[in-house]
């Protein structure tokens, strides 16, 4: 059974923006599932038909097998949601917001209280939880969602951006977190803008772009599809004009640092060597960009340059 | 399954109301007391000794049912579209659209919040009418369904303003402009049959009036209308308001896009 199955899925609003242009996904039951594309692509229109903020204009939504559209109930009592904005009350205490969550999927209160605590501890925030959620911190708030999106211990969990405005630090012990939930299988779903995120969590991805679905694959058969990898490379000693290497397209960024893009059939030890052979030593070495975001920017470029009009 | 999952729903809505309620005993529970109590020394006391008897009973007697159920409605009115268009613009409102709870119990749990607002206020403004007058119980079971039925259908056409509204300004245009002046032409103050017969018959469209009269008849056992119009009205009231609410909160008009 697929956690999630998307049918012709197709959003209009009244002002005529055409968010979803008849969008078909599945994910797998267990599925640790990307979804990525640019502002405005339609990710939160297509997450927010999914957990019923959304009317859709025609298609079918189902989770679990469960029709969104016929039966709205039983389909919710599936999903928790951590949305991209903020919407908790913020004069209420993390442990009123948690506990009143848990309510209104029908669990009592003395097991929502077991639950609150449970996951507002895991979360880090159990020391909080009795102040004004107000006056959390931006992470915190954020932690706050997801330990309010996990209390009904939904079988799919959609996360919109989780951890955006996030420092580092915390946003790993997320990642630890929510790895962890999907490890004990729950179904993720995650929307990013951290590339390298989504990578490193993800197992298959379907990337959206103008309300279609441009790439919707495995993580790694999507990587494997990088023909080209740019590399920086820190320079011992500076140099006076940017060395040639055949098969390769190497640019100066300045004196010490190189940009060198590798077809995929070309070793690094032959960069090396053709360098060293010209008298240049390398200091260190890193991508420009994280695989993902490379492959990311090629394909929604590739859209963006078909549909220009869109962009107006 | 459902049956525990609607009970336990709509108790969590409840409480999240009543907890907000004292939260804000402020703004809730505060202001009526004094605002009626003010009521009752300047109409009743200073103006009211000048007018002499109305139906029997002492000016100041006379217009506390009115004053009380004027109470109900701006609280039980007041407490549903503050409520609900304050959830709906902080967008916590979604923590209930996401959930399994079918729509009659999102609005039975906020109709009962605002009940309970508006019954709380009702007592504590009969409560302050027994600093100036002494209370008449005539008839407690239709005093005492006519303040809830009252509650009920304000809390209704709340929630209805509510979901219409988009800014703030539009929670506050209805009480302004059609509730007070229909409070204050719905007999609080006088008996309609002080009034020539064509403004006799141009009161009778407004339903503030059967309220009032229904609790007036509850205490002291005297009325402008009968109590089976006055049951009618406000029952087709709460019926309409009902259906009105559903559809809207079937439609996600105003809250699913």
């Amino acid at each position: 059974m697929y956690a999630l199955e998307v049918n012709e899925l197709r959003k209009t609003y009244k002002n005529g923006v055409e968010a979803l242009k008849g969008i078909t996904l599945k994910v797998e039951e267990g599925d640790f599932f990307a979804l990525l594309g640019p502002n405005g692509a339609g990710k939160s229109t297509l997450i927010g038909i999914v957990s019923s903020l959304v009317n859709a204009t025609s298609g079918e939504t189902r989770v679990f097998g469960t029709s969104v559209q016929r039966e709205r109930s039983i389909a919710m009592s599936f999903i928790g949601l951590v949305p991209q904005e903020l919407n908790f009350n913020q004069f209420e205490k993390p442990i009123e917001i948690v506990v009143n969550q848990a309510g209104y999927y029908g669990i009592p209160r003395d097991i929502a209280l077991e639950r609150a605590e449970k996951y507002l501890k895991k979360l880090r925030l159990w020391d909080r939880a009795h102040e004004i959620s107000r006056n959390l911190s931006g992470g915190m708030k954020r932690r706050l969602m997801i330990a309010r999106a996990m209390v009904n211990e939904p079988r799919l969990l959609i996360l919109d951006e989780p951890t955006a405005g996030v420092d580092i630090e915390i946003r790993r012990s997320m990642w630890d977190f929510i790895s962890g939930i999907n490890r004990a299988g729950t179904t993720v779903i995650l929307t990013t803008h951290y590339l390298e995120e989504a990578e490193s969590l993800c197992r298959n991805i379907a990337i959206i772009d103008h309300g279609e679905i441009i790439r919707n694959t495995g993580m790694k058969s999507l990587l494997a599809t990088l023909d080209v990898e740019t590399f920086i490379l820190d320079l011992r000693e500076s140099v006076d004009q940017c060395p040639r290497v055949e098969g390769m397209e190497i640019t100066m960024r300045d004196e010490r640092t190189l940009e060198a893009s590798l077809p995929r059939e070309k070793s690094l030890n032959k960069l090396f060597s053709e360098l060293e052979r010209q008298d240049i030593h390398v200091l260190s070495m890193r991508n420009k960009a994280n695989r993902l975001e490379e492959l990311f920017l090629r394909l929604v470029d590739k859209t963006q340059a078909r549909s220009p009009s869109d962009l107006t | 399954m459902n049956g525990s999952l609607w009970w336990v729903g709509y108790k969590t809505i409840v409480r999240k109301e009543i907890t907000r309620i004292f939260r804000i005993w402020g703004q809730t529970i505060v202001p009526p007391a004094i605002t009626m109590s003010l009521y009752f020394i300047i109409f009743g006391e200073v103006i009211g000794r000048r007018i002499g008897e109305m139906g029997g009973f002492t000016f100041m007697q006379f217009i506390v049912p009115g004053l009380v159920i004027m109470s109900v409605i701006t609280n039980s009115y007041g407490n549903m579209v503050s409520s609900f268009f304050g959830a709906k613009f902080g967008k916590h409102i979604e923590e209930l659209l996401i959930s399994p709870l079918p729509n009659w119990i999102l609005l039975l749990g906020y109709v009962t919040g605002a009940l309970v607002r508006g019954f709380m206020v009702g007592i504590i403004v009969l409560l302050v009418s027994l600093f100036f007058t002494r209370i008449e119980v005539q008839h407690p079971l239709v005093m005492l369904t006519v303040i809830l039925l009252t509650a009920i259908v304000f809390a209704l056409a709340g929630m209805i303003n509510a979901i219409y509204a988009q800014k703030f300004d539009d929670i506050a245009i209805l009480p302004t402009f059609v509730l007070t002046p229909l409070s204050y032409l719905g007999g609080v103050f006088y008996s309609i049959a002080l009034l020539p017969e064509f403004w006799q018959k141009v009161s009778a469209f407004n339903p503030i009036l059967y309220m009032v009269n229904g609790f007036r008849y509850g205490m002291l056992g005297i009325s402008d209308v009968s109590l089976p119009q006055t049951y009618g009205v406000i029952l087709s009231a709460g019926v309409l308001l009902f259906t009105w609410c559903m559809v809207l909160l079937h439609r996600g008009t105003g809250l699913r896009s």
